[in-house]
């Protein structure tokens, strides 16, 4: 991989177990889609890292075609792509998500 | 012309012949939020019920509607919200 934005973000995602990228940051998230997310993690007492594209426009190109997905945000667990808003919403309402966390090893409060 | 939740729902039938397809424009709950336009047509909520899903995991299911919707995506299309089921499952009704 010579992209640098790439490399970057593998170097990112690989460093953070939970890696979230989204417009705006997780204590002023710039749009409604990232706000339920950040909100599900802090819910779940998830410790989390955030990049904010908004802030980085090769960042904002290079995490969709990185990812093959041409939306934000994105979630990453332990390196692996878990998706956008609504999988991570549907996977917290059924348990997946804790379910996910605890097979990751990352300390989570479950749905309940 | 037609409208982008028509063609959205053009593409989505020819791709997964789908027992249920319900696209709704929500551009106007995100006016002036980054990635709206003037003009809408921005923001959709997509419901596709279709037999072509089962077996099939949420990332690749979510990823056969965007390829289907590649166009849209690279003419503006900004944000989709995806329930995608097959028959009998549960949200599919």
């Amino acid at each position: 991989m010579s992209n640098p934005v790439f490399e970057r973000i593998q170097s990112d995602i690989t460093e953070n177990p939970v890696m979230l990228y989204m417009k705006g940051n997780a204590m002023f998230p710039q749009c409604g889609f990232s706000a339920r997310v950040v909100q599900i993690l802090s819910h779940m007492n998830v410790p989390f890292k955030t990049a904010n594209v908004l802030e980085d426009p090769e960042l904002r190109d290079g995490i969709k075609e990185f990812s093959n997905w041409p939306t934000i945000p994105q979630l990453y667990v332990k390196g692996e792509f878990v998706g956008g808003c609504d999988i991570v919403t549907e996977m917290f309402q059924s348990g997946e998500l804790a379910g996910l966390f605890e097979k990751a090893g990352i300390p989570a409060k479950s749905a309940a | 012309m037609t409208g982008r939740a028509e063609r959205i729902t053009a593409l989505l039938r020819e791709r997964f012949a789908p027992a249920r397809v319900e696209v709704v424009d929500e551009s106007a709950r995100h006016a002036g939020h980054a990635g709206a336009r003037p003009e809408g047509e921005t923001h959709f909520a997509v419901t596709v019920v279709a037999e072509a899903f089962r077996g099939r995991g949420r990332l690749a299911r979510s990823r056969a509607v965007h390829e289907a919707l590649g166009a849209e995506f690279a003419g503006g299309l900004h944000a989709l919200s995806l329930t995608l089921r097959a028959p009998g499952e549960p949200g599919a009704e």
